[in-house]
């Protein structure tokens, strides 16, 4: 099964709207170990997305994915903006072109745009990070594709990994970004950037994954 | 939440064209995307120098552009750094054919947009200098943090570093003088109260009545302890020993000492503290030859306050002397 392109189109709304309902829970998590604006800025960013969308020429999802990411580059700030704009413009780099999204599409879509967000943001797995929950999302659904599971399967499994990887952040004491200033005060705390990432991924598999069993 | 706003969404927006109506002939406001640049700019052959950080700060850094200090300052949202479309074209606008110095403080969301903004300008043919500013000894420096956070030493810096380009020095030499006074610039601060960001509508930490946060950063992120309220003297003496300790500024040093307001304490008390700075230094031998007393690089509505010190030599107070003509800081001209 591949993903249509108005499928995509869907996610970035859906991803959108799920991140406008969180805006509170995202900045609540971010007053506590960071500088309370992460719901904020994204949500700020994502409604600048949707107001793009219109205009995005049609059938080319890594156009699409690019347009999100120079969207998120310019209108976020914060390292939020930064960080989301790489792993959306890397991940239309991986799929330029696609008029569709295969499930081998996405993994290389995962795959390079981590590799984007590890170059940016110079975190390693366990600094209390967006990667945290990224990195095992992209394992899970590479994983689940070479034991030859449906995309949809893969989608779910991938998803449950980073709420896994989300909240394994909540004893990790962070090493990165303005959280790392707290030290050990950091940890029992779960990572706002992690959470988001979460978000995202649970909103792929919410799109893409029914109907594919 | 009790401010003088219209819409939170508005808040910065509305204060830059605040400054465009107030200041005119010191410069010039853009919106969309939001900049302020000098109002002679691009100053030909001239090294610019670009700033920028989250809003809510003020009069840092929109109300130091002008003739002896920032060439363009770049608002961002209130806390959260300003974007790296913002800063390309503020650079493009500043740039008099001898390159764009980025003063950029210490914080993971500033280093990386203007690491992206850099980029850019240089894909455009424009040469950069990034200067980060990470002073503050609150921050325990290790490879396991983000680093020390930049704050105080920004205005010092600042200030003398432009002082340096307008002599027309070239773009290197002033990245150097530039990162020479964060080299000898350390700043610590504290708080009494917390502070609200508009868009959030509730106080960024609970802190009670008789409490304080030594150490605290300028977004009312935590420092190093939590502490029952002592008189002003045992409060500076803390923050003033490790200050001090941390270069360490020795007997027979001149130094500049900046008493920097957070933006809800009153210019009463920030003397009250600087009398305790001045005893305590005297007690060290070490010399105060320059001084710098205000709300400059605030955190909102904050009370608390911050202490920097920057070892002088006689390059860096011929500098601090020249003339400037800024909205927030002005002498000499």
């Amino acid at each position: 099964m591949s993903v249509p392109y108005d499928q995509v189109v869907q996610f970035v709304r859906t991803f959108a709207k799920v991140v406008s309902e969180n805006r509170e829970y995202l900045t609540d998590l971010d007053s506590a170990i960071g500088d309370a604006d992460h719901g904020i800025n994204m949500d700020r960013g994502m409604s600048a997305a949707l107001a793009k969308l219109d205009g995005v020429p049609e059938g080319d999802v890594g156009n699409l994915f690019k347009t999100v990411g120079m969207t998120l580059v310019s209108t976020v700030g914060g390292a939020g903006g930064p960080l989301y704009g790489t792993l959306f413009i890397q991940m239309g780099m991986a799929v330029a072109g696609k008029p569709e999204l295969s499930s081998q599409d996405w993994a290389e879509a995962l795959t390079k745009g981590l590799e984007g967000l590890v170059m940016r943001g110079k975190a390693e797995p366990g600094d209390k990070t967006m990667v945290d929950a990224l990195t095992p999302a992209r394992d899970a659904l590479k994983e689940a594709l070479e034991e030859g599971a449906s995309f949809g399967d893969a989608l779910r499994r991938s998803a449950a990994a980073a709420e896994e990887g989300m909240k394994g952040t909540i004893p990790l004491v962070a090493r990165k970004g303005r959280a790392s200033y707290l030290g050990e005060r950091s940890a029992g705390h779960q990572d706002p950037g992690a959470t988001s990432t979460y978000l995202l991924l649970k909103t792929a598999a919410d799109t893409w994954a029914d109907g594919d069993p | 939440m009790k401010k003088l706003i219209n819409k939170p969404e508005d808040v910065v927006t509305e204060a830059l064209q605040g400054i465009a109506a107030a200041h005119p002939d010191l410069v010039r406001v853009h919106t969309n995307p939001n900049f302020l640049v000098r109002a002679d700019a691009p100053v030909q052959g001239k090294a610019a120098l670009v700033s920028g950080g989250g809003s809510g700060h003020e009069p840092m850094h929109g109300g130091f552009v002008g003739m002896g200090m920032l060439d363009a300052a770049c608002p961002g949202e209130v806390f959260t750094s300003p974007t790296p479309d913002q800063m390309l074209e503020a650079t493009k606008a500043v740039n008099g054919g001898a390159g764009v110095v980025h003063i950029v403080k210490n914080y993971t969301g500033d280093v990386m947009n203007f690491d992206m903004a850099a980029e850019m300008a240089r894909g455009e043919g424009i040469e950069v200098e990034s200067v980060l500013v990470d002073d503050d000894v609150a921050v325990q420096d290790s490879l396991y943090t983000a680093g020390r956070r930049g704050v105080g030493t920004t205005v010092l810096m600042e200030k003398i570093a432009g002082a340096a380009a307008e002599e027309r020095r070239a773009l290197k030499e002033v990245a150097e003088i530039a990162r020479h006074v964060n080299s000898n610039g350390r700043s610590m601060g504290m708080a009494l109260t917390s502070c609200t960001v508009p868009a959030a509508g509730k106080p960024t930490f609970e802190i009670g009545d008789d409490e304080m946060e030594i150490g605290i950063g300028i977004h009312g992120e935590p420092g190093r302890q939590r502490m029952k309220l002592k008189p002003v003297h045992e409060i500076v003496e803390m923050m003033a020993v490790a200050v001090v300790e941390d270069i360490p500024y020795a007997k027979g040093d001149e130094v500049l000492a900046f008493v920097n307001g957070m933006g809800g304490t009153p210019l009463i008390e920030l003397y009250v503290v600087y009398n305790e700075v001045n005893k305590f230094l005297e007690g060290r031998g070490v010399k105060i030859t320059r001084n710098l007393i205000g709300s400059y690089i605030t955190s909102l509505e904050m009370a608390g306050f911050s202490i920097t010190l920057l070892k002088l030599d006689d390059e860096l107070t011929k500098l601090w002397d020249a003339p400037v003509k800024t909205p927030a800081l002005r002498w000499g001209v």
